[in-house]
């Protein structure tokens, strides 16, 4: 009933094509983005963008950076915190290295040096598969945190090896209230995400599901194996750059190698698994699952807070969290993305299923 | 999806923010789970036993009733930050943040520096932060980690007898392998020159649970010293791998991250001899903590789950964080009267925390922790350490308070102070001309 298509037509290609075949879809894409553009920075405390939706649209990015990898080319990572990291330092060094650099320049020459690790890292991926990746992605991880940690350089001999970053503007407009910083994310997180959108609907996404599917039958069709894989690596290492340096940026101002340790990369991972394999709205999903349910349920507990000990509380909501990662993991083991189709679906012929 | 869960948070942060508002608040960025949940618990339990101690024995400072909310960060930055964003404006306004976790104070410096609401990094975080002509909202109280490395070198000179028996002599500076553990190479380096003795950094890789090459390295060194800059679990590792070369553990000697009864426990008996430097002695025989025991605790109200841990070292510690953060807030009340004090008005307080000898008497904590006198230039107010000897079963004092060799540590921090105001593009304040 909801999502009935009956009367919408497509007389054209480019209708056929169209990111959002149903007009419901459009309205409300339509709404979403006019709310979190217009409505939000305007109306939601400070707590509420600076706490809770910069890091959620900032993870939200890394896990889709991931995405295009794993999800779409299939090839598996466990190095996305330490591209994010090379992308937090490179722009910091762009940035107090040459002054006068414009934020936006820096922040894609970051986001270029993380492509160009990534693809360093991912040459073995050429060679081994599944699994072994993961274990080549793995040394990505430790090396980089160590380069960073063990050469002064990147971090300008800071004593504490920590970056802070200097004041930010663009176009000589100053970003540092809370509600500029969520636009900045937001329009930069949504730009990237329509990108990466066309990017799996266009040759090079069919490339990469093709490889994903079956890399010797791809190449048998004439996909060229080197260029796809290392692409991937490329676009995936870019959009965890650019998520990183706004983590180091825009998130906290100053931060250490140690912020993007192993478990920042297990927390992306266990995103796009949450969230679902190979979609981007899927990465949206679960970076929301696995930033704002914590908080929630954290939020939930302080109403029993006095009579319940707070020991007690700590360790629930843990085990909340823990339970429902297994429920909804049971429920759909494709992710959320997959339970929100199939929502859909249902909608379509509700409330006559037959 | 995402609506909802917005929604949902936004209706529960409106419900739990509806608490009074005439007191002064202090927010709990406690961490009871995660890796480090053991000392957190231990020390946030600490803490909020005073702030109830402060309320049930004089009905808080100066009329003005103490309140506190907690907020689990779990060790992690970015949910530390969300702690930092939730509590920072609540009923009233928070005083001050103690997080007790370097990351997160990192993550939040920029923002607390914004929002004026003060910093308390008692014994971590960065030693240049002393300087409080850059770092207006930040304090290092009673010693940052630079002073403190360089009392663990008096304190090696203490046991050896003189400052000039070290000339000679071999140490070795075993670190754990982050910006944490990096952080007193350039401090240790001048000590070394200074007193001409021979020092060998060797790095543990991060965690540090792998120390194998690192004391065959030791072993073949035979140095009289090994500094250990340690954190989690590499300090019982250290101790278990020196214990299986046959490195003496009373020449082991740590910092305080390395000091608590969890880091000397899990090592078991390959800890005993192990010296720590501290910063808030442990035990039950100050009266400050008898009371604490006999009022609180007394009246059901303690906060924790088992009262055995009264005592220890990470409860000790909270206790001390929440004294401090208290008597900035009575210095405070003194220039602006008794009432609900805003995070710039507790920082000007924290800035005039005057600790005497007989302040603490009157406290009950004697001897517990150094004397600490803060000014607007020095955020750190007293830079004295102490060292502890882990005898099997408790930690003994070993050394009186170490002062912190300033010639070594005021170039240091002058020259890192710089740095930072460059990259910031900040100026110094002036702190004579502030009142």
């Amino acid at each position: 009933m909801f999502y009935r298509e009956s009367g919408q037509f497509k007389s054209s290609y480019a209708a056929d094509s169209a990111i959002f075949t149903i007009a419901q879809d459009r309205v409300f894409i339509a709404a979403l983005l006019a709310l979190s553009f217009v409505a939000v920075p305007g109306l939601a405390s400070d707590y509420l963008l600076s706490g809770i939706l910069i890091p959620f649209l900032i993870l939200s990015l890394a896990a889709l950076g991931l995405n295009i990898l794993t999800g779409y080319a299939g090839q598996l990572s466990l190095g996305s915190a330490a591209f994010m990291a090379v992308g937090a330092f490179a722009t910091y060094n762009f940035m107090v290295r040459l002054p006068g650099m414009p934020l936006l320049l820096a922040l894609l020459l970051g986001g270029l040096c993380a492509a160009l690790v990534g693809v360093a890292f991912g040459l073995p991926s050429l060679r081994i598969k599944g699994f072994y990746l993961a274990v080549a992605t793995l040394a990505a991880q430790f090396f980089i945190e160590w380069v960073f940690t063990k050469f002064g350089w990147f971090s300008n001999y800071s004593s504490s090896g920590v970056i802070s970053a200097p004041a930010m503007q663009i176009f000589g407009y100053p970003i540092d209230t809370p509600a500029s910083k969520y636009l900045l994310t937001l329009s930069i997180v949504a730009f990237m995400a329509l990108a990466a959108k066309n990017m799996a609907r266009a040759s090079i996404g069919r490339a990469w599901m093709a490889v994903r599917d079956m890399d010797v039958a791809a190449e048998v069709i004439g996909i060229p194996m080197l260029r796809t894989k290392l692409l991937a690596f490329a676009i995936s290492s870019f959009y965890c750059g650019v998520a990183g340096a706004l983590y180091a940026f825009v998130l906290l101002g100053t931060v250490d190698a140690q912020a993007f340790d192993l478990h920042r990369s297990f927390q992306i991972l266990f995103m796009i698994i949450i969230g679902g394999v190979g979609s981007i709205l899927g990465s949206f999903l679960g970076a929301a699952f696995i930033v704002l349910l914590p908080i929630c349920l954290n939020l939930i507990g302080q109403v029993f807070h006095g009579a319940i000990s707070t020991q007690f509380l700590a360790n629930l909501e843990m085990m909340l969290f823990g339970g429902l990662i297994i429920f909804f993991l049971i429920v759909e083991p494709h992710g959320l993305a997959r339970l929100w189709q199939i929502t859909k679906e249902k909608l379509r012929v509700w409330p006559f299923p037959h | 999806m995402k609506q909802t869960l917005i929604a949902a948070s936004l209706v529960l942060a409106t419900i739990a923010g509806s608490a009074l508002a005439a007191d002064q608040f202090i927010p709990i960025p406690s961490y009871r789970v995660g890796p480090y949940a053991s000392g957190g618990a231990k020390f946030y339990g600490g803490m909020i036993d005073y702030l109830n101690y402060v309320n049930m024995k004089e009905g808080g400072v100066g009329g003005v009733k103490l309140t506190y909310e907690e907020c689990e960060t779990e060790y992690k930055n970015d949910r530390g930050v969300e702690c930092y964003e939730r509590l920072k404006a609540k009923n009233g306004g928070a005083s001050a943040f103690n997080f007790m976790s370097t990351g997160i104070t990192y993550a939040v410096m920029d923002r607390a520096e914004k929002d004026q609401i003060p910093l308390m990094t008692m014994g971590f975080g960065r030693a240049d932060a002393q300087d409080g002509r850059a770092f207006k909202y930040t304090f290092p109280l009673i010693t940052s980690y630079w002073s403190q490395a360089t009392a663990k070198i008096q304190f090696i000179g203490q046991r050896l007898g003189g400052m000039d028996k070290l000339r000679g002599k071999k140490i070795v500076n075993l670190y754990h392998g982050s910006a944490y553990g990096k952080e007193t190479i350039p401090v240790l380096d001048a000590m070394a020159t200074k007193h001409g003795f021979e020092l060998k950094h060797i790095e543990v890789p991060a965690p540090g649970t792998e120390q194998q090459s690192q004391w065959l390295d030791i072993r073949r060194e035979q140095p009289d010293f090994v500094v250990l800059r340690s954190w989690g679990v590499m300090t019982p590792a250290a101790l278990k791998s020196a214990q299986r070369v046959g490195y003496p553990r009373e020449q082991i000697v740590s910092n305080w991250w390395g000091g608590s009864e969890e880091d000397a426990i899990a090592a078991g008996d390959a800890a005993k001899g192990y010296i720590a430097g501290s910063f808030a002695l442990d035990g039950k025989q100050f009266p400050l903590i008898q009371d604490i025991e006999k009022v609180v605790y007394g009246a059901g109200k303690g906060n924790l789950s088992d009262k055995g841990y009264i005592g220890t070292v990470n409860y000790n510690r909270g206790v001390v964080s929440g004294l401090l953060m208290v008597e900035a807030i009575r210095a405070a009340q003194k220039k602006y009267g008794a009432k609900t004090l805003t995070g710039d008005q507790v920082r000007w307080g924290m800035e005039n925390i005057n600790i005497d000898a007989k302040r603490q008497k009157a406290l009950g904590v004697s001897d517990m922790f150094p004397q600490v006198r803060t000014s607007c230039q020095n955020h750190e107010g007293s830079g004295y350490t102490r060292f502890m000897q882990w005898d099997g079963k408790d930690w003994k004092p070993v050394s009186g308070w170490i002062k912190a060799d300033t010639s070594i540590t005021q170039p240091l921090i002058k020259a890192s102070v710089e740095k930072y105001v460059k990259e910031k593009g900040i100026t110094l304040r002036n702190c004579n001309a502030e009142k």
